[in-house]
């Protein structure tokens, strides 16, 4: 293959080096500020950053499929590591029926009736980090139990807890194997970049972890009322074919759990951090789904995805050539100061409709209604109990090919 | 973002392409793209005076720019198509809604396509799916005459999958023949008149189930008519009343009073900004309420959606 220059500046960077992992803001704003399109020439790859481009990008299904995968592998010529995605990884005509089942299934009517447990269930999960384990509540013991302070690690006590205690369930998983997902995610994360040191370390379990994965989309092995079922039932009305079902489940497995856990863990550092957006959402706890989404603008839990240009598409002057991946940086369009007054800010008075957190267009995050009412359910259940969020050490960030991630968040919840 | 001129359409291109029936199509004024959508999808369309009529879209969706639809002069019908036949020309502005999709296709290795009269429309962006897929299939196409049967040209070049039965020539569509023999992985879809839909139930009572699917081009009559005037909406979470205004969205007005309502894609498909409706008819203009869910009226998107009364309370 030949490569001749693009007429578009050349920004060489790494984004999936751990150095722009730790903190992509500079890399981010670089490709920004370079042009409407910028090339990175160590992948021979194009790259929007600016928010205009990147949502025209991401709504143009018709000029940048998503069929050739929405990483940096191309599928017209490597093998995909799993088969695709009929969502994903799909573009109409096959992409409609796979999303036009899926979608009314993860609806917030369809959700309504999971909320009033959901919230039950966040109760319940801060109180027991509050108040200490129940059956343990001698007098004296809740006495000492119930200190002012509690310190814990936010990602394992709170954003991974609480995703992984109801949405399994909402699947219809059973209880066995469920430690498998978050890494099951993270490598299917991990696999959307080029194969470096973050692949390589998810590469041992692959097999094992894919085959967990399937077997838990059969229809025997999920409950007969979960999002599994529902999917299930789709193909008997002949809406979707049998063949499909499981791949549909295991787009909730693995899209849905991880995402979700970092979005949350981005939302209570933000919290942490900016101390009067914790008293701002205490006073009115009707801006919980604000919060969420303004931390996913913020933090963009998903950076980066790719499409691939169908035929040579002009974008602010310069021209993707037909059959080459363009990465789209979601993180950067969320923190443009092109779109967005004072971008870098964490605040609940802005308005941060319109973000690309969950993508746009057709294949917009279909599950994104499931991890709003996950966050409001918990971060509703912490306005009520806990005065003051604040960090208690150095957080730690998780590094992934795709997403921005915290490995550990130490906090010190002061109790009401 | 967030005023009302995003569901307008300004007809671009209106051409007669049989006896009686007219295309139209229709883009947005600045040009830019519409909504997706998939075959078997239709948009409403209000027309002058606040009539508001379902039309299938029949156009190319790689086209983001563009829709089409055919409108058959009805001759008994409500003015709706006279009005589209002889005085709605290009240039001329239309609202819409949607679309919406009832009637969408499933996947199938074979899909048996039936078409009556002007219920060709829906179908033939299927048969160019179908035939983009490699999908083994056949249209039983039934009009009263060859100069009345729309898109001829167009199905011409899928040679002999197209069965044409202009009825003056061939009779009524030989359904007994093509559906005696239940077929194991088939789908029919039927679009056209009550008494075509009437007698492909009959003739694949003997079917397995889900393997019919139908759409009545006849729309039944729609609510409350859409208005182009101001009205009404109330905040019930603060008590503040707002006049909207027909060149701003509800949410745009909620807004502007300092409402805090989350939304996202801002043309009615995310299902972001869904908001409970307290009192008041809201006239739906989204992609995402199937008909009984819009019947049932408790629920609407601001970003889209207006009103058919005077006032809207909502819980915002």
């Amino acid at each position: 293959m030949t490569t001749t220059a693009p007429p578009v500046p050349t920004v060489d960077v790494d984004p999936f080096s751990h150095e722009v992992l730790a903190d992509p803001l500079p890399m981010q704003a670089a490709l920004r500020d370079a042009g409407p399109v910028a090339w990175i020439p160590r992948y021979d790859l194009y790259a929007v950053a600016r928010y205009d481009e990147v949502r025209a990008t991401l709504v143009d299904w018709q000029r940048f499929p998503s069929g050739a995968g929405v990483g940096l592998s191309n599928f017209r010529y490597e093998e995909p590591w799993r088969p695709p995605s009929l969502l994903l990884e799909a573009d109409p005509p096959h992409h409609d029926a796979p999303r036009a089942v899926l979608a009314p299934i993860l609806s917030p009517r369809a959700l309504r009736r999971l909320r009033e447990r959901w919230c039950a269930d966040a109760d319940d999960l801060v109180a027991g980090l509050l108040d200490g384990a129940s059956g343990r509540r001698s007098g004296a013991e809740l006495d000492r139990r119930r200190a002012d302070v509690v310190e814990l690690d936010a990602v394992a006590a709170l954003a991974a807890a609480f995703p992984l205690r109801v949405f399994p369930d909402a699947v219809g998983l059973p209880p066995a194997g469920r430690e498998n997902l978050l890494p099951y995610g993270d490598h299917a994360f991990n696999a959307f970049g080029p194969a470096n040191d973050l692949v390589a370390k998810g590469a041992p379990r692959v097999a094992e972890l894919s085959a967990w994965v399937a077997s838990q989309c059969a229809r025997d092995v999920l409950s007969d009322d979960g999002f599994g079922a529902a999917i299930w039932a789709a193909s008997d009305r002949g809406d979707i074919t049998a063949g499909q079902a499981p791949l549909i489940v295991r787009s909730l497995l693995t899209a849905g759990v991880d995402t979700t856990v970092h979005g949350l863990g981005a939302c209570l550092y933000a919290l942490a951090s900016n101390p009067a957006q914790w008293d701002r959402l205490r006073a009115r706890p009707d801006l919980a789904r604000v919060a969420f989404d303004e931390a996913v603008r913020w933090e963009s839990p998903v950076q980066t995805f790719f499409r691939t240009a169908d035929v040579d598409v002009p974008i602010g002057g310069a021209v993707i050539p037909e059959g080459h991946k363009i990465l789209m940086l979601l993180g950067a369009a969320n923190r443009d100061p092109r779109h967005w007054d004072d971008p870098d800010t964490f605040d609940l008075a802005r308005d941060p409709s319109g973000h690309v957190g969950f993508g746009m267009g057709l294949h917009q995050c279909v599950g994104q209604h499931v991890a709003r009412l996950e966050a409001e359910a918990l971060l509703g259940a912490l306005a009520r109990r806990v005065e003051r969020l604040e960090l208690a050490a150095e957080p730690e960030r998780h590094h992934n090919n795709t997403l921005r991630a915290w490995g550990s968040l130490p906090m010190r919840l002061h109790v009401t | 973002m967030g005023d009302a001129q995003g569901d307008q359409l300004v007809v671009t291109t209106k051409e007669v392409v049989a006896d009686g029936v007219v295309t139209l199509e229709l883009a947005r004024p600045d040009g830019g793209r519409l909504p997706d959508w998939a075959p078997g999808a239709h948009i409403d369309v209000t027309l002058a005076h606040g009539a508001t009529r379902q039309y299938s879209l029949c156009g190319d969706r790689w086209d983001a720019h563009s829709y089409r639809v055919g409108v058959l002069r009805e001759i008994d019908g409500r003015g709706g198509s006279a009005y589209v036949h002889d005085e709605l020309a290009v240039g001329d502005v239309v609202a819409f809604g949607g679309p919406r999709n009832d009637f969408a296709m499933v996947p199938s290795p074979r899909y048996l396509f039936v078409a009556g009269g002007i219920g060709i429309t829906p179908l033939l962006p299927m048969v160019h799916q179908a035939d983009l897929i490699g999908a083994d299939w056949a249209l039983l196409y039934g009009g009263r005459s060859r100069s009345s049967m729309a898109f001829l040209d167009e199905l011409a070049r899928h040679g002999d999958r197209v069965h044409l039965h202009p009825q003056d020539e061939a009779g009524l569509l030989p359904l007994a023949a093509w559906l005696d023999e239940p077929s194991a992985d088939t789908v029919v879809y039927c679009c056209g008149p009550g008494p075509l839909l009437d007698a492909i139930a009959d003739a694949t009572a003997h079917w397995p189930p889900h393997r019919l699917r139908t759409e009545r081009f006849a729309a039944a009559e729609l609510g409350a008519p859409v208005r182009d005037e101001p009205f009404e909406v109330e905040l019930a979470r603060t008590g503040t009343t707002i006049t909207v205004p027909p060149q701003l969205s509800v949410l745009a007005a909620a807004r502007s009073v300092g409402a805090t309502a989350l939304s996202s894609c801002e043309q009615g498909v995310c299902g972001t900004c869904e908001t409970s409706v307290l009192a008041g008819v809201p006239d739906h203009r989204d992609s995402i309420l199937a008909d009984h869910e819009r019947a049932a009226g408790d629920c609407m998107f601001p970003c889209v959606s207006r009103s058919c009364t005077d006032r809207l309370v909502l819980d915002l």
